[in-house]
């Protein structure tokens, strides 16, 4: 069917992009939003705004019930899950297509196979893609634990089958904290995910973290190259580039493949991601996830290679075939994100809510700001702390770094909040020269020491009004 | 007999316990001295403790768990 209106069930950044990528295809969008989110930029762009319940989460945006509700009272004909939220949870996307519409995402089915982290491996195996050493499926207990544990060797990697993105991972180092952690893991695991299913993997140490952007109509797969996500703060993403910087091709080459002869194993329908750690000393990948949604960090990919991903999910999701095969894709140049938060760095990051009093976004050739923000905007207490990205894109990785530069350095913003008001832009530091990463696994690493250390570059306050924040731009 | 009202310093999402599994930190009618946790406060997926900042007695909760709260909204109140 030809999808004539769509549902976006999401909010901040995501749902403006979802809404300007609906208004391209003539698509008529209907917003939802939480009684704290009235008045946010994607409410005023659709044509439609829904309240569906309470300021938390769980009592709005989590709430499959009001979403479908939502969905039957406007009338609309597809439901957008964007990321986060309910847009990898397999009961919402079989509840969407139970009320007649369509879900702009893969089955339930695929997502319930590919977010169950254990089977997701197994499926892995199947196509051939090279997994990271661990256990064969879910532990049933500590004595098989140690087993597994002593044969691929220490550390390892207690992980939530039902976990993902950075959630539910411990590290142990010996099998005495293996005995120890093992039943507080799964304990944890049960309480986070409603599932205690744990599951064993090796720590790959110094290895960067490298995801493929696949694309599938059910019929045909393709990739649209890889993101380099390496830089990352607590297990979460900061900045973002493609192409992988210093990949030789024919790792490229066979990464690439890998994921999608991954997404034609399970008939991949919709766009996703294939995440994998990639040992650059060994030149070894290993997969770890896929994500069956759009990313953050979608807006790289768009840049290098032209093509419009989230256009692209609502066309095949309405029915079409992929718009393009794999010989027409091409990368040109280099594109870098930088996500702005609602940060205050000096105060060891601490969220800043609040009202946002100026901005301005420097516009230039090759620039581009993916954003929920604008002059007048109360940043909600509620909801993660991603603002927006500055994305830019040049012909080669300097250049790319250079324009990101001179963006941030024109940049001017302001929000008033207490008791320290701010927002910082991440990351705050350059990463030196170019293939230079701090492996994944140092989640603490000297970035951070060197960044904090370092005075900031640009720090404007409006001596005339008090109440606004000083701007830092660490840099 | 007089009240102290107890403010929350910061917007977000009032809990009364650490977890859905633990008790309040306190009940209503609770006596409680200036360092006590009263609860915490979720600001974009990070919590933090909200102390007292009084001492007190019988503590009376103005703000349901799990419910928004306004920078300086009264969160309780104890009779000094």
């Amino acid at each position: 069917m030809t999808i004539r209106s769509l549902l976006v069930a999401n909010r901040g950044e995501i749902a403006v992009r979802i809404i300007r990528a609906a208004k391209a295809l003539g698509i008529r969008t209907v917003q939802v939003h939480s009684a704290a989110d009235a008045d946010m930029l994607a409410v005023h762009l659709a044509d439609e705004a829904v309240n569906i319940g309470p300021p938390a989460a769980k009592k709005s945006y989590l709430n499959i019930e009001a979403m479908i509700a939502a969905a039957k009272a406007t009338g609309v004909d597809a439901v957008h899950p964007g990321y986060g939220f309910l847009s990898e949870n397999g009961d919402f996307a079989d509840e969407v297509v139970h009320a007649g519409l369509v879900f702009v995402g893969p089955s339930g089915d695929a997502i319930r196979l590919l977010g169950d982290k254990v089977a997701a491996r197994a499926v892995a195996e199947r196509a051939g893609v090279p997994i990271v050493p661990g256990s064969a499926g879910r532990i049933d207990d500590v004595a098989q634990a140690c087993r597994i544990a002593e044969s691929i060797g220490f550390p390892v990697m207690i992980k939530a089958a039902a976990g993902g993105g950075g959630r539910g991972i411990r590290i142990v180092q010996s099998v005495a904290e293996l005995e120890r952690q093992f039943p507080q893991a799964s304990a944890e695991a049960a309480a986070a995910f409603g599932d205690g299913g744990l599951y064993l993997e090796k720590v790959i140490t110094r290895a960067r973290h490298v995801e493929v952007q696949i694309l599938g109509d059910g019929e045909n797969f393709v990739h649209c190259y890889e993101r380099e996500c390496s830089l990352q703060r607590r297990r979460q993403k900061v900045w973002e580039e493609a192409p992988a910087v210093g990949l030789p091709a024919d790792i490229r080459a066979r990464l690439c493949e890998s994921a999608v002869a991954l997404a034609r194993e399970v008939k991949y329908r919709g766009v996703g991601t294939v995440e994998y750690l990639y040992d650059e000393d060994a030149g070894t990948f290993y997969f770890i996830e896929v994500n069956t949604r759009i990313q953050v960090e979608h807006p790289v990919t768009e840049m290098i290679t032209g093509i419009d991903l989230v256009q692209e999910m609502i066309r095949i999701a309405g029915g079409e075939k992929l718009s393009f095969r794999q010989e027409d894709i091409h990368v040109s140049g280099h594109a870098v994100e930088c996500r702005i938060n609602a940060e205050d760095p000096a105060r060891g990051f601490a969220p800043v809510p609040g009202k946002v009093t100026a901005l301005f976004v420097p516009k230039a050739e090759g620039v581009r700001f993916d954003t929920m923000l604008y002059e007048g905007y109360t940043i909600p207490p509620f909801y993660d702390s991603l603002l927006g990205k500055l994305i830019v894109h040049a012909e080669d990785r300097a250049s790319a770094i250079a324009l990101l530069s001179k963006a941030l350095g024109r940049w001017r913003s302001a929000a008033s909040a207490r008791p320290f008001p701010c927002i910082s832009r991440l990351p705050e530091t350059r990463p030196s020269g170019a293939g230079t990463f701090i492996p994944a696994s140092s989640s603490r690493g000297s970035w951070m020491v060197a960044r904090s250390r370092s005075p900031p570059l640009a720090v404007s306050k409006r001596r005339d009004k008090p109440d606004e924040c000083p701007v830092f731009v660490w840099w | 007999m007089r009240t102290i009202e107890i403010k929350s310093p910061l917007p977000g999402t009032f809990y009364r316990a650490s977890s859905p599994d633990t008790p309040p930190f306190k009940a209503d009618g609770d006596t409680v001295a200036e360092g006590n946790i009263i609860g915490l406060i979720e600001v974009m997926k990070t919590f933090q403790e909200i102390p007292a900042g009084v001492s007190g007695g019988a503590i009376r909760f103005l703000v349901d768990n799990e419910e928004p709260v306004m920078a300086g909204q009264v969160i309780a109140e104890v009779t000094a």
